[in-house]
């Protein structure tokens, strides 16, 4: 076991690459993560976050480049890498027709906690998840919520300094997230380094470092309100009105409209300010025939920057 | 190669075989229906065996004699013969299996002392043929009078016939009932063992590919060969169990006898059993979906186990190519092993060579078997 130096990052990755044949799927990519804090994995479906974390716990190997986990090299020691780091992957995989201390218990035995320690972290992972009662119960029978708690309760019998979550989060109720984001941010605060994709943009606002990822690409790696700030090029409007779909055919690709996507039941729109005003704006949109409801001036959230500049890095450079 | 990681597996693969059906139906039901379609199903005995007959004496009574063995349903004749050059000739190019020849003293020595003899001459190649051939001969015989006795003499396929004689007693007596149940009852031991392990394995990797639960195995420091032993340990104990279920059924249902040491059986078994389970972990190691790595398992068990392990079709009649093949399926060792130990008696030590032979396989399959699978996604 080696340990690691206080100041020397958890995780140190440079120019990693994934080919799958002649497809990229992970394009140079480099970052560091410090001890103790929560780096989220931001993209689309395909953007190469699952295939960054597979080769972090060295599941797959890298086609190019150098991943240092905890200080050692995954390519050189997989194993010891191993023994260091908790793993959620994005689909469930624990055993649904074990219960859910059959499971503790094997995960136990796998990690080789030792006998005298394992029913006490058994009995803090159960209480983790808010499992108790259903001690005995098949995993298989649980709602997602539980399921989730469940494996990185798995995931942390060997109290790993790192953890990496694949969307652990997907699929999940509300109340439910924000159960499991609590949970995150009380390992961080004791000290453990965690990894997590996912796709919810109000996620990001959890973590101490977003990295941006699209088409296997680190567009960002910033905190959340460093990206939160960055100049999107122009001024941010929201329009409320009751056809989303007919308002962004009508004003798409018009002279100002620097890019348009449909948030929710609004449509957000990139203006340049000197050719385009919201009242202008309401007036087009009134004279087509769609009654506008609401129309203002916002602040870009992670989500605006998130589109932004997904739709930049995509191959029509246009709107996303 | 940590005994608790091993000891994490086997528990766990043992509480999923307690709650698959499947798997309770492969390990638990299939010996049982094997046993029964094979024991019952499967009959070598034979029905009209082509002979022919060297009548050297031409009398009443010889002629009548004749007529028994042609009403029976064992026999039909096929030519009758004028000598002994021509009884070869119709065995070595295979027109008849037997030939019936009636001495010229048949009558004579009946009237004289109340017994004769009735020489069968078979072609001594085919030794399954010729033994229950033999064996119906001396039954038609019984039936015409009780104190005829048969001699048997074999051919195989040298020009000294005579000095072929085959000794009716000592070919025959590894088989006594001449039933042919209990020759290929000690094979069937053989077949359900193979089908049996290697199917119940082949699913144990590729089920954990399918649910997905592979990746987070080996995103843990568990290494390969503590994974195959913590896998295989819960079907060893259960290939053992169906071993002794098949031993039971075969002596106590079947009335198979078994002569040999439980001791040679078990070892014997245990060494089969590493070979199977082995290839099972491995195709299913090779194969990530469940009913192609089934599929493949009962494949390469069955088939080459029912072909060419000599359990029902004897290896030294096959063709010298095959009879080549033979010496690469595992089971023909197993087989040869059972029969010995059920019918003959023989001991660990008269079977130094098939028993060598399936430890060294053992440990050839069980190596690659440690490193069949990487902790690897691509
Ligand atoms: N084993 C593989 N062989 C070939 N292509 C692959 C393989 N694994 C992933 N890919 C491809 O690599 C790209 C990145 O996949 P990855 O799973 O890393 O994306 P992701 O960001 O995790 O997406 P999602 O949000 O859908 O989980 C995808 O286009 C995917 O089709
Ligand atoms: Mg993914």
């Amino acid at each position: 076991m080696t340990e690691v130096a206080p100041k020397e990052p958890a995780i140190e990755v440079e120019n990693l690459v994934k080919r799958f044949g002649d497809f990229t799927a992970v394009d140079h990519v480099s970052f560091q993560v410090e001890r103790g804090s929560i780096i989220g994995f931001l993209g689309p479906n395909g953007a190469g976050k699952s295939t960054i974390i597979r080769m972090l716990c060295g599941l797959l190997t890298p086609s190019e480049g150098r991943a240092i986990v905890s200080g050692i090299d995954v390519a050189k020691d997989p194993e010891t890498v191993r023994e260091h780091i908790g793993y959620m992957s994005q689909k469930f995989s624990l055993y649904g027709d074990l219960t859910v201390m059959e499971n503790l218990r094997f995960f136990g035995g796998i990690y080789r906690v030792p006998r005298t320690i394992l029913p006490e972290r058994i009995r803090f992972a159960v209480t983790m998840a808010g499992l108790e009662g259903r001690e005995d119960s098949l995993v298989s029978t649980l709602a997602g919520g539980w399921k989730q708690r469940l494996a990185l309760g798995c995931a942390i019998l060997h109290r790993p300094p790192i953890l990496f979550l694949d969307e652990p989060t997907s699929g999940v109720d509300p109340e439910s997230r924000r159960r499991f984001w609590d949970l995150i941010h009380s390992l961080s605060e004791d000290g453990v380094t965690i990894v997590v994709s996912t796709h919810y943009m109000d996620e990001a606002e959890y973590c101490n470092t977003i990295a941006l990822i699209n088409r296997g690409r680190l567009l960002a790696l910033e905190s959340p309100t460093t990206l939160k700030k960055r100049d999107l090029g122009g001024d941010l409007l929201s329009v409320e009105c009751p056809d989303i779909g007919k308002a962004i055919s009508l004003l798409e690709g018009q002279p100002g409209i620097l890019d348009i996507a449909a948030f929710g039941n609004a449509v957000h729109l990139l203006v340049d300010p000197a050719k385009v005003s919201c009242h202008d704006l309401e007036g087009r949109l009134t004279t087509a025939g769609i009654p506008v409801e609401r129309i203002g001036s916002i602040e870009p959230s992670i989500d605006d920057i998130f589109v932004r500049m997904v739709g930049e890095n995509s191959p029509q450079g246009g709107a996303g | 190669m940590r005994w608790g990681r091993i000891r994490a597996i086997a528990v766990k693969e043992t509480i999923q075989i307690r709650r698959d059906t499947r798997s309770l139906i492969i390990a638990l039901f299939m010996p049982f229906m094997q046993m029964i379609l094979l024991g019952y199903g499967v009959s070598l005995d034979i029905k009209h065996l082509p002979v022919c007959v060297y009548d050297r004496e031409g009398s009443q009574n010889s002629q009548a004699l004749l007529k028994h063995f042609q009403a029976s349903e064992y026999f039909s004749i096929i030519a009758v013969l004028k000598n002994y050059r021509e009884a070869k000739a119709a065995l070595d190019s295979d027109r008849c299996r037997i030939v019936i020849a009636i001495p010229h003293d048949f009558s004579q020595k009946l009237s004289d002392s109340g017994g004769s003899t009735v020489q069968v001459l078979a072609d001594a190649s085919d030794d399954n043929t010729a033994n229950i051939a033999i064996g119906y001969a001396q039954s038609v015989v019984d039936g015409f009078a009780g104190n005829l006795a048969v001699a048997a003499q074999g051919f195989g396929g040298s020009p000294a016939m005579q000095n072929q004689g085959v000794d009716l007693e000592e070919r025959v007596w590894y088989n006594e009932d001449l039933d042919s149940r209990n020759y290929i009852i000690p094979g069937v031991v053989a077949l359900i063992m193979a089908l049996v392990g290697a199917l119940l394995t082949s699913l144990t990797i590729s089920r954990e590919w399918e649910r997905g639960t592979m990746e987070l195995l080996i995103s843990t420091p568990v290494q390969p060969s503590e994974v195959m032993l913590g896998k295989l340990l819960p079907y060893f104990a259960i290939g053992m169990l169906d071993a002794v279920f098949c031993l039971v059924f075969s002596v106590f249902w079947f009335h198979v006898p078994f002569r040999g040491s439980l001791f040679a059986l078990f070892f014997t078994t245990s060494l089969f059993l590493v070979v199977v389970l082995g290839v099972g972990f491995l195709i299913s190691a090779a194969i990530k979906s469940q009913v192609g790595a089934s599929q493949i398992a009962v494949l390469v068990t069955l088939l080459p186990t029912s072909l060419l392990s000599g359990y029902a079709f004897p290896i030294d009649q096959m063709p010298p190519l095959v009879q080549g093949v033979t010496y690469v399926v595992f089971a023909r060792y197993y087989v040869t092993i059972l029969k010995s130990l059920f019918l003959k008696g023989s001991g660990l030590e008269d079977l130094a060579r098939p028993v060598l032979a399936m430890g060294i396989y053992a440990l050839v399959v069980a190596f690659l078997a440690g490193r069949a699978f990487k902790k690897r996604l691509d």
